[in-house]
C-alpha cells in the first residue's frame, strides 16, 4: 500500500510538473488528440497550397475578369432576368458620366439607411484619419499622419460626388484606395454621410428644425 | 492448525479496492483535465512574423475589428488584411520600423505575409462568421479580449460543448447588432442580458441549429 502511494503520488506530482495547467501560454502547434477528419485534403480561405508558386490558395484576379456576384443577392445575379447591375447604372460604378466627367450627384436614391450605412463604413475606415466629424484631426495625426486635409472648406465642400467617389476607390497622394474594401454602394453611402458632415459641420441656428432646436438648448 | 492465510490478507482485499478506486479515478480525472481543448488548445500562442499588437491598434487607436478583419460581416471566414492594408497608415507611420519588414516587403514583392494561424476548427465544422456576427454573437465570445492582447493567444476552448452552450441558450450571449465590434460592451446585470437577449432572439428569430448537419458537414 505504501509503495503503492508512493507511485501514485510520483505520477501524479511527475504529470502536473510536465504538463501544467489549463490555460498556460504555449508556443507549438496544439495536439490533436483524435485527428480524425479534422485535417483535410481540401482548400480552405487563405490557406496554404504547395501546387502555384506563390503557395496561395486565393488566387489573384485574372486580368480582365468579370467581377460577378460581389455582395449581390445571388438569387438576383442567377436569375435569367438579371441585366448586369453595372450596365445598368455606370456611374454608380466610376462617378463618372458618358463623357468621363465626374458626376455631380449621387446616382443611387439617397435614404435614411443609406446614410446610416454611411456613418458606419465612415466610423470603421475613415475616422481614424479624417476625425470624427471629418475635420482631418483623426488619431492618427497624433503619431505623424499630418497632411489629412479638413472637409470643411470651399474645395471639398464643391467637389463633386464622382471625384470623392474616386478618390474612395483609388486613393489620392498619401491616401490608399479603399475600392477593395467597401463595394460601390458603400463608397456612394460614405459620401452621402460625408456631405451631412459638411452641413452639420457649417451650420447655423437656422438650419436646426425649430422643434429640435430645444433639445440642443438653442 | 497454522492459519492458511497471513494476517495482513484481512485487510487486503480493502487496500486492493482503494488503489484501484485512486488508479481508475486518477486516470479519469487526468483525461477529463488534459484530454480537452481547454487545456490542448487554451492559451496557444505561436510567434508571428510581425508582432502585431491588437491591444495598441484597437485600445488606444481605437480601430474597428472591421478596418483590418474587413468582410467578417459578410463572408465565413474572417480575412486576415493584406500587407496594403497596413501599408494603409504605415507608409507614413513608423515607415523604417524593423518590426514592420515583413510586411513591406510583402507590399513591395507581392508575396504573402506567412501569419500562423491561431483558431482552427476541424474541417469538417462550418462555422460561418457573418451569421454570427449579424445575430449579435460578439467576437469576444469566441476569440477573447482581443482587444487588451499584446500578443494574439488562443482564448477559449472552440469545443462543440462551448459551441453548444450558446447554440442552447443563445438568449444568455447576444447583445446588439451594432455592439459586436465593441469588446468592451457587456450589460449591468445578467437579468438585463437574458431579458434583452429573450427580445433579440424573438425579434431576429434566432435558431441556432442543434442538429448534427447544421455545424458538421
Amino acid at each position: 500500500m505504501r509503495i503503492f502511494l508512493a507511485v501514485w503520488l510520483f505520477v501524479v506530482v511527475a504529470t502536473v510538473s510536465i504538463l501544467g495547467f489549463r490555460g498556460e501560454k504555449f508556443r507549438k502547434p496544439p495536439i490533436w488528440l483524435f485527428p480524425d477528419m479534422d485535417i483535410q485534403a481540401k482548400y480552405l480561405p487563405q490557406g496554404q497550397n504547395e501546387f502555384f508558386a506563390d503557395e496561395r490558395n486565393d488566387r489573384p484576379m485574372v486580368p480582365g475578369a468579370v467581377l460577378r456576384g460581389y455582395n449581390w443577392d445571388v438569387k438576383e445575379v442567377f436569375d435569367g432576368e438579371y441585366e448586369f447591375a453595372k450596365a445598368e447604372n455606370p456611374s454608380a460604378w466610376t462617378g463618372k458620366d458618358e463623357s468621363g466627367e465626374f458626376i455631380k450627384e449621387i446616382p443611387i436614391e439617397v435614404t435614411y439607411d443609406l446614410v446610416q450605412l454611411g456613418q458606419e463604413k465612415y466610423t470603421i475606415f475613415c475616422q481614424p484619419c479624417h476625425g470624427r466629424v471629418g475635420d482631418g484631426n483623426g488619431i492618427t495625426k497624433k503619431y505623424g499622419m499630418a497632411a489629412t486635409p479638413t472637409y470643411h472648406d470651399d474645395r471639398l465642400r464643391d467637389m463633386a460626388d464622382g471625384e470623392i467617389f474616386n478618390t474612395i476607390t483609388h486613393g489620392k497622394n498619401t491616401m490608399f484606395g479603399y475600392g477593395m474594401k467597401l463595394n460601390p454602394e458603400e463608397r456612394w453611402a460614405v459620401i452621402s454621410y460625408v456631405r451631412a458632415l459638411q452641413l452639420a459641420q457649417n451650420a447655423t441656428v437656422e438650419d436646426v428644425p425649430e422643434q429640435h432646436r430645444k433639445e440642443l438648448g438653442l | 492448525m497454522a492459519n492458511i492465510f497471513p494476517k495482513w490478507s484481512n485487510t487486503a482485499p480493502i487496500q486492493i479496492v482503494i488503489c484501484l478506486c485512486l488508479a481508475v479515478g486518477t486516470v479519469v480525472a487526468g483525461v477529463t483535465y488534459y484530454a480537452t481543448p481547454k487545456y490542448l488548445r487554451v492559451g496557444y500562442q505561436p510567434i508571428q512574423p510581425v508582432s502585431f499588437e491588437h491591444s495598441l491598434h484597437v485600445d488606444q487607436l481605437g480601430l474597428d475589428c472591421r478596418y483590418c478583419h474587413t468582410f467578417v460581416d459578410r463572408s465565413e471566414h474572417s480575412n486576415v488584411p493584406a500587407a496594403s492594408t497596413c501599408m494603409n497608415c504605415h507608409s507614413l507611420i513608423k515607415t523604417d520600423s524593423p518590426k514592420l519588414a515583413p510586411i513591406r516587403n510583402s507590399y513591395e514583392s507581392g508575396e504573402p505575409v506567412p501569419w500562423v494561424k491561431i483558431h482552427r476548427t476541424p474541417d469538417y465544422v462550418y462555422f460561418n462568421h457573418s451569421v454570427h456576427i449579424n445575430r449579435g454573437v460578439s467576437c469576444v465570445h469566441c476569440h477573447g479580449q482581443v482587444n487588451e492582447m499584446e500578443e494574439v493567444y488562443h482564448a477559449k476552448p472552440l469545443s462543440m460543448a462551448f459551441c453548444l452552450e450558446c447554440h442552447r441558450n443563445p438568449e444568455n450571449f447576444i447583445r446588439p447588432v451594432d455592439e459586436v465590434t465593441n469588446l468592451t460592451f457587456s450589460y449591468d446585470s445578467r437579468e438585463e442580458q437574458i431579458e434583452q437577449g429573450t427580445k433579440f432572439v424573438h425579434d431576429w428569430k434566432v435558431n441556432p441549429p442543434q442538429s448534427c448537419s447544421g455545424c458538421h458537414r
